[in-house]
């Protein structure tokens, strides 16, 4: 799926903050806007007054709003914003015109009590129903959280909540990564003569940073555009969103329900959200104790009979490797999503990496291997999902997807296709007249190695499986030397023979290129990006992207061979460019690392390559 | 006995036993066979999830749909199986090492779901595959391989866990009282939701007599308590000995003495909601008070697995989507020419 794909850091974010005019909406966004020009971005700002001076607090009329549009090539305050700040009902009723489709919605949830929603005239107790709000909504108590923070401070009450739009702007600086000091530094000069208001504003601004960190609240800043539209109906998703709709296509394909076994963890909660939304498409996701329990239910699921999955992050899949490896030996399909973020240990948990390669290859005791996938953009979520699923079932294994928060949380447009456009899931199950006394619970098909999967409730079909090694015949338990040996084997090789049954690698390749770029997972948009400007720069560098890590596409080598030099870009330190050398020790494997919890830019890839290109 | 089309022998797997000869696995072995029969749901409808240890080798002795697992988290495994498949009856085993230490999470949270798992908990009080170290259920100063000067730290009791866990079904046997546990695993079948069953188990090789204070034949009559719903509290070798209130206490009386008659002794009600009386029970160790064996709560509530059966098939009747697709185009969408 090499298509034309641009990503882009979006060039600019508009913020709009909105509230009553007395809640100070014009100062936190002058301050936000100030701090980012500070950053060195280019700010434009609308700041928006209402008509009235004094209208009635709380009313449509009383709503002051004040849009900041920062980045790069800002040259208007954007005609729509990417985060709402809405104080209080009012705000959010004139102002919800103003977001984009996908953007965030922030409230004041306190601000939303019965009396609130009158006053801005709304007829029921659901603002958010009533005006059909479908962005993502986060529900932050600013007035409380304000309060608590200035318990201690000395202020009336007036004075405290004059701080709410402050609590509001630490906040907005998480989301945006602007740290405080700017901030600090112009209340500071604001409140040079009240320095108890100023204090207090400090505690307040960080409360609400803190708050940010502390909810792992999220906003992407990046945006995956393809730019072939081929006609049909599209919607607006996420990473996290595609993976969850992929593996519901494959339980439609497939015939086998969904499960899902989970525990929330930043940044692969949404998965759990979004597949507990559905159990109006049947899917059962249960939200478990721990990671253990999760991948453990999602087993029990499996030997059940179902499409089984678990969702987790670096530190989740950690905790699930004993299960994962029950179900390598029990040789049950189950796919485990690590939509993968900053380590090690709790490391960066809102931000992107691709450090658990190696732990999705080798994170395990024993022989144990299964098959690894990765998906590149936000809507190749589903396509991967679906396609983990589809080999877990069809070879009775189990799958890491390797996602990341960059492409989990990105968001992108996606065609809806239509249900002929995939591909039938064949999962082998053991039909009853298959049951007799040939059969035995590791009988294994010839050409895939693939053992069958009797799905309790089968009459005559009883058998038992576990973690101890069995005989490669009988299925019973054996600590037979030989046995365990066969059986290592045939583990392996079943997992090997998945490389007949994936698509075989493809390569964009302009004429003249002796040196091919490498990535795989998320980073797709990027490298491809930075490929076709190095073509363009006339420098001829081929690329090829991988979804599919274990097995490798059968033409990998083959592919690879047809260069003097391949260049790995990756954000760690090189697992892929080692996974690869281990197995074509005769390639000649460059480096491009980075391991800042941030995407690449492209001028970062374009210059590497550049540069290990004129060394040579 | 009740009769189904089934007898004991259809649950039996043709593999040999294993355990060491004279372990009290052997007899609760038979008991769930016996247990299965009497209960009737067929073979190839029953599933039996272990996790590791001892006990966790039962699933192989099953005709049966059989999971072992690994250790600890056979509760959770079951948790997943039950929920996808509500249509199965699924049986849970597990040791007090393998229960109540490692899987301990996954114990506490199955029961406070209300999964509908039947949990077997053989208790021996060690840890037997691993040859020999104290378990959670071991008494505070007890002598083992990893605790050569005693244990410095006080035991789970596995009953008072279930109540805290707000358990619905709480039974308990011995492996040699044959009759009670086939009783309690025919009522923790029948059980709608979680139920754990404890059996006190003697490890020949590791704990041997570890329970002898309770079985000792000599005194097990006057050191326990059979409870039936709806029955007096009666105990002793001729049922001379009875449970009464003493305040907010349980009391031992000899019926007829000290003015107590038997309209004083308690009628044991396993079906009431509350379970103060139940935990106060379940808490008895055969020193003042006899341990309490038979059923001691069963309780209806909802299972987990029929909730969640119930919320899809609701959700699904209101949004009425016919497939992913439909979901889709429900949403927000735009249509490229």
């Amino acid at each position: 799926m090499l298509d034309k794909t641009n990503v882009k850091t979006l060039d600019k974010v508009v913020v709009r903050f909105s509230g009553d005019s007395g809640d100070g909406m014009q100062l936190a966004g002058n301050i936000f806007t100030n701090v980012s020009a500070g950053l060195g971005n280019k700010v434009s700002t609308f700041p928006d007054y209402p008509a009235e001076v004094r209208a009635p607090q709380g009313s449509l009329s009383g709503v002051s709003g004040f849009q900041v549009s920062v980045g790069v090539d800002v040259h208007t305050p954007g005609d729509l914003c990417d985060v709402l700040i809405a104080m209080n009902p009012a705000a959010l009723k004139q102002n919800i015109k103003f977001l984009k489709p996908g953007g965030v919605v922030i409230v004041d949830i306190d601000s939303f009590k019965e009396a609130d929603l009158k006053k801005a005239l709304f007829e029921t107790l659901d603002p958010f129903k009533e005006l059909d709000i479908k962005a993502q909504v986060v529900e932050v108590p600013v007035t409380t959280m304000t309060k608590d923070a200035l318990a201690d401070s000395g202020l009336d009450n007036k004075s405290i909540l004059k701080c709410r739009n402050i609590f509001a702007l630490g906040l907005v600086c998480w989301l945006f990564d602007r740290p405080l000091e700017g901030a600090l530094r112009m209340l500071k000069g604001k409140f040079a003569k009240k320095p108890a208001i100023y204090e207090a504003n400090a505690k307040v601004i960080e409360a609400g940073y803190n708050y940010g960190n502390n909810i792992h609240a999220t906003v992407s800043t990046y945006r995956i555009e393809t730019e072939e539209a081929i006609p049909g109906v599209y919607t607006d998703i996420n990473g996290n969103t595609a993976t969850a709709w992929g593996f519901i296509a494959a339980s439609e394909k497939s015939g086998r329900p969904l499960f899902l076994g989970s525990y929330p963890i930043t940044p692969a909660t949404d998965i759990l959200q979004e597949l507990a939304k559905r159990k109006d498409l049947g899917v059962k996701a249960v939200q478990m104790e721990d990671e253990i329990a999760g991948v453990c239910s999602a087993i029990g699921a499996s030997f059940a009979g179902h499409l089984a999955v678990t969702s987790t992050s670096g530190p989740g899949l950690a905790l699930k490797s004993e299960g994962i490896g029950l179900a390598v030996i029990a040789e049950l399909p189950l796919v485990v999503v690590d939509v993968q973020r900053g380590g090690p240990s709790t490391g960066l948990p809102t931000k992107t990496e691709q450090t658990d390669l190696m732990q999705a290859l080798y994170g395990r005791n024993g022989e144990s291997p299964l098959a690894v996938v990765a998906a590149s953009t936000p809507t190749d979520c589903f396509t991967m999902a679906f396609e983990a699923a589809r080999i877990a079932m069809e070879h009775m294994t189990p799958v890491i997807l390797l996602t990341d928060a960059f492409i989990g949380n990105g968001s992108s447009a996606w065609r809806i296709p239509e249900a002929s456009e995939l591909p039938e899931i064949h999962p082998p199950l053991l039909s009853p007249n298959q049951v007799d006394a040939a059969w035995q619970p590791y009988t294994r098909k010839d050409e895939d190695m693939v053992r069958y999967w009797a799905i309790p409730g089968t009459e005559g079909a009883m058998h038992r499986v576990g973690g101890l090694e069995k005989d490669f015949n009988t299925g019973a338990i054996s600590t037979d030397p030989i046995n365990h040996e066969k059986m290592v084997k045939a583990r392996r090789e079943k997992i090997a023979r998945i490389a007949n049954d994936i698509p075989a690698l493809e390569v964009l390749d302009p004429k003249g290129a002796d040196t091919i770029l490498v990535g795989w997972g998320g980073t797709y948009g990027h490298l491809r990006t930075a490929a076709g400007e190095l073509c363009a720069e006339g420098k001829p560098v081929a690329f090829a992207h991988f979804n599919y890590i274990n097995p490798l596409p059968a033409n990998t080598e083959e592919v690879l061979r047809g260069y003097k030099q391949v260049i790995v870009a990756e954000l760690n330190t090189g697992m892929f460019a080692d996974y690869l050398q281990a197995k074509f020790p005769e390639l000649n494997i460059k480096r491009i690392n980075k391991i800042q919890g941030q995407p690449f830019l492209v001028s970062e890839v374009v210059n590497g390559v550049t540069k290990i290109m004129e060394e040579k | 006995m009740e009769h189904t089309q089934y007898t004991p022998a259809n649950y039996k797997s043709n593999q040999s036993v294993r355990w060491c000869p004279g372990c009290g696995d052997h007899a609760i072995l038979n008991s769930l066979h016996k247990a299965m029969a009497i209960v009737g749901v067929p073979p190839h409808k029953t599933a039996v999830i272990s996790g590791i240890g001892c006990s966790s080798r039962l699933p192989y002795y099953m005709n049966t749909y059989g999971f072992h697992t690994i250790h600890g988290r056979a509760a959770a495994i079951a948790t997943g199986f039950k929920v996808a498949r509500p249509d199965m009856t699924v049986w849970q085993i597990s040791g007090d090492g393998d229960g109540l230490a490692i899987g301990g999470n996954h114990f506490i949270h199955a029961v406070r779901r209300n999964v509908d798992i039947n949990m077997l908990l053989f208790n021996n009080k060690i840890y037997g595959l691993t040859k020999g170290q104290y378990s959670p259920t071991s008494d505070r100063g007890f002598v083992s391989k990893s605790s050569p000067y005693g244990t410095t730290e006080d035991p789970f009791i596995p009953a008072e866990l279930v109540f805290g866990a707000r358990g619905n079904f709480f039974a308990r046997s011995i492996d040699v009282e044959l009759q009670i546990s086939q009783e309690v695993l025919v009522a923790a079948a029948r059980h709608k939701g979680a139920s754990v069953v404890e059996i006190l188990q003697n490890c020949v090789i590791f704990n041997h007599g570890i329970h002898n204070f309770i079985t000792d034949k000599e005194h097990r009559a006057e050191r326990t308590i059979h409870l039936v719903h709806g029955e007096k509290m009666l105990f002793g070798k001729d049922k001379e000995m009875g449970l009464v209130r003493d305040g907010f206490l349980l009391k031992a009386v000899k019926v007829g003495e000290e003015g107590y008659t038997i309209d004083d002794v308690l009628v044991h009600d396993a079906h009431t909601p509350s379970n103060f009386l139940h935990q106060q029970l379940a808490m008895m160790d055969g020193h003042d008070l006899p341990l309490a064996l038979g059923v001691i709560r069963d309780v209806d509530s909802i299972a987990y697995d029929q909730a969640v059966e119930e919320q899809v098939a609701e959700v699904r009747a209101r949004k009425n989507f016919s497939s992913l697709r439909d979901m889709v185009l429900a949403g927000e969408t735009w249509t490229v020419e």
